[in-house]
């Protein structure tokens, strides 16, 4: 969990190195193009099921942002963001049902309410440190499920049963625009994957300010060494407080839109299992990497069924075979393993 | 003249034609996505991990009883391809396992989804994409819902109909009883309570004590204290097995002796009886549906032995004791049946009507007499169960089948 060398040749440019940054920035943004051409193109080939799948794979993506900002950014552990998933689904299901609230406001109602109980929840977690807020978090994580079908709850929540909520159809406008184009109106599955597209890229963009701005230099600091922060003039407590609001945030929001792509929520669906998917998710796509993350929904949501294709009975013993292998090919996550490739071909062009 | 003779014949042709293209027409193989000559794809989820992975097996029993059906020529001359996923229990998962199912693999229906979170997840989209969502595997009264869900249909005995079983055995039985009821606080315990209220009918009043438990209560102590001080003399223990077994202790430890009911969800001998005391629960009633496999009066039944050859040779892994392994053949020997029904016609909207015409069809590993009935305004395939007295050994099965 060290910062990574961008950060490191950003404060002391050399002369040389300066030459092979911009290189390498011009590489990121023609990377990031490429990326985003694609992602507003796949849509148009895939089926409405790969559709839904790669809605879901941004949407865990952004999850696992959340848990990033917390775990590699500012280096406090969480077992308990599935809890904050949870609830940001809820918030958004219970808009969309009781109130008829439009799917799109319930995006920053969820994000909202994750936030003040992550902030809450940041506020005790504060003495804890290490395995220990962890198993705090965790606690948080097996409690959610129980309360969402606790007895007085239940006119809100639907209890057990959960809430069924409607699949937003793509605005009218956005057909008409089509229409005028002479294009094919899109579905109601693409429709979603382009909203969530544009919250993801928002979301990302925001978090990556964030994690280049003053403030997110002090949440680093706080990560490498809390007492050189405090010493500093950091308010410790405020920051980490903070950052587990934000985190809690993220992942709230991720929730909300899970919850609008699967139509559906129930206790059953943010039990502690997800939380070890998205700590998985973390750490396969590079703690402390934003883009990182969506590779860490990729792994989330794909490498399960591919085990499984492997072999019904076998599907969780090979899906730890694959993990592991991930690990030790890639230690230090996705992000790790690209920089690497990028420092080796950077190396070999030079030489040429 | 010839004129005539012309258009006499060209009408004749017309007619000759015309007959030709309806007779064939009539007998015309119809199919929907997922039924051809030689296939007929159908998609299944599971838990084969997760939290409720111990019901896995009834994926795999069903796989295996399509293999059989499969080496024996299939249905009509068509193979069963049996696709099915793991869900690991999670609404989210099932919805995505589903969609890959009916857009990806292009299944003919669904057939008997496990769980109830999980089939709620998915049953508007079943329904809004006119999928059959068929024999769900799970005991909730709402899957007998034809009205607003065309295309879901449950199978097992609901707990509702159950409730209804134990009344009608109390009006006969007590009918001047007071009855408390243990219950757990949720959709399933409310199941039951609803269902033996309803058929208590105008007698509702007889329940004097009333004894929900949350899960996550350490024991049900409270709630039997209850129910005894209040005068019952009737205790209908609607708990999974682990509250069951406290329930029927509790009872026994007061020195309470009244008739006592437990409902199938309690009633296994190993699960909830043997850690009650079987002493403690000599002569208490439940009701029952299929064979149970362990019990020896089966021994030289047909259905039984039948069973015992299909797992050996097709599941020999299966635990022959897991009431999951009956309950898989049975759950895939009612949808074969639709399949044949259907003929040559393999349309969703062929199934669905084939699934709710079923008349008095008897699956061997049943119990004797228990029927699957269906009508186009009742999706609830099993309503009849047989009630049976445990004698300190083993349930012993007497009187007639009930309907609830």
């Amino acid at each position: 969990m060290t910062a990574g060398p961008e950060e490191t040749i950003a404060f002391e440019p050399a002369p040389a190195a300066r030459t092979g940054l911009t290189a390498r920035l011009q590489h990121h943004h023609l990377a990031i193009a490429a990326v985003l051409t694609l992602a507003l193109v796949a849509p148009l080939a895939a089926q409405s099921f790969v559709t839904f799948q790669l809605t879901l794979v941004m949407i865990y993506g952004l999850a696992i942002l959340g848990l990033n900002l917390l775990t590699g950014f500012n280096g406090q552990f969480s077992l308990g963001h599935s809890a904050f998933y949870g609830i940001g689904a809820y918030t958004a299901a219970i808009l969309m049902d009781r109130w008829d609230i439009s799917y799109v406001w319930t995006l920053p109602a969820a994000g909202g309410v994750c936030f003040v109980v992550g902030f809450l929840f940041g506020l005790p977690a504060l003495r804890l440190q290490g395995i220990y807020l962890a198993l705090a978090t965790f606690a948080l994580a097996i409690a959610t499920p129980q309360l969402l079908k606790f007895r007085p709850l239940e006119p809100l929540t639907g209890g057990v049963q959960g809430i069924v909520i409607l699949k937003p159809d793509p605005p009218d406008f956005v057909q008409h625009a089509l229409s005028g184009l002479h294009l094919k109106p899109i579905d109601a599955d693409q429709w979603l994957y382009y909203f969530t597209l544009a919250v993801i890229l928002v979301m990302f963009t925001a978090a990556a300010n964030l994690v280049r701005s003053r403030t997110g230099r002090a949440i680093m600091a706080i990560r490498d060494n809390p007492i050189a922060a405090a010493a500093m003039g950091i308010n410790t407590a405020l920051y980490k407080s903070l950052t587990f609001g934000a985190s809690a945030l993220y992942t709230g929001v991720a929730g909300a839109l899970g919850a609008i792509a699967v139509q559906f929520v129930a206790p059953d669906s943010f039990t502690f299992l997800l939380s070890v998917s998205l700590l998985v998710g973390l750490v396969v796509g590079g703690v402390g990497s934003i883009p990182g993350s969506l590779f860490g929904g990729v792994f989330v949501l794909f490498v399960p069924n591919l085990a499984e294709r492997v072999s019904t009975g076998l599907a969780g013993a090979i899906y730890g075979v694959i993990l592991l292998l991930v690990i030790f090919l890639m230690p230090s996550g996705a992000a790790g393993f690209a920089r690497m490739l990028a420092a080796r071909f950077g190396r070999r062009s030079r030489s040429i | 003249m010839s004129v005539t003779r012309r258009s006499l014949l060209v009408s004749t042709a017309i007619g000759a034609a015309a007959a030709a293209m309806t007779r064939p027409a009539r007998a015309e193989k119809k199919y929907d996505t997922g039924a051809s000559d030689t296939e007929i794809k159908i998609g299944n989820t599971m838990p084969y991990s997760g939290p409720a992975s111990s019901y896995g097996t009834i994926g795999k029993a069903e796989a295996a009883y399509y293999q059989m059906i499969n080496e024996q020529g299939g249905v009509n001359g068509r193979k069963i391809n049996y696709i099915s996923y793991d869900d690991g229990y999670s609404p989210p998962k099932t919805v995505e396992q589903t969609r890959r199912l009916v857009e990806q693999d292009g299944v003919l229906l669904m057939a008997s989804p496990l769980g109830t979170p999980t089939n709620s997840a998915i049953q508007r989209y079943l329904n809004q994409k006119k999928v059959p969502q068929l024999f769900v595997s799970t005991g909730a009264t709402k899957w007998n819902d034809p009205e607003h869900f065309p295309w879901t249909m449950g199978w097992q005995p609901n707990y509702q109909s159950e409730g209804h079983v134990y009344a009608a055995y109390i009006l006969e039985n007590k009918p001047d009883g007071k009855i408390g009821v243990l219950y757990q606080n949720d959709d399933f315990g409310k199941d039951y309570l609803k269902g033996l209220k309803d058929g208590l009918g105008a007698k509702a009043s007889m329940i004097v004590s009333e004894g929900p438990y949350e899960t996550t209560d350490p024991t049900v102590d409270s709630q039997i204290i209850g129910m005894k001080s209040a005068g019952a003399d009737v205790f209908v223990n609607c708990g999974i097995p682990k509250f069951a077994a406290q329930g029927i202790r509790k009872a026994a430890e007061l020195g309470w002796k009244p008739l006592q009911i437990v409902s199938s969800v309690g009633n296994s001998v190993g699960a909830a009886l043997k850690p009650a005391g079987l002493d403690n629960a000599k002569d208490v009633v439940s009701d029952f549906y299929i064979k149970d496999p362990t019990d020896p009066q089966w021994k030289d039944d047909a259905g039984y032995k039948e069973w015992v050859a299909f797992m050996d040779k097709y599941y020999p892994d299966g635990d022959k004791t897991d009431a999951g392994n009956v309950i898989g053949p049975c759950l895939a020997q009612t949808l074969v049946q639709v399949l044949k029904q259907c003929g040559d016609e393999l349309t969703r909207d062929n199934v669905m009507k084939q699934a709710a015409n079923l008349k008095d069809f008897a699956v061997p590993m049943l119990l004797p007499g228990v029927k699957i009935n269906t009508t186009p305004t009742d999706f609830a395939p099993l309503k009849q169960v047989q009630m049976a007295k445990f004698d300190g050994q083993r349930w012993i099965l007497f009187g007639k089948v009930l309907t609830g």
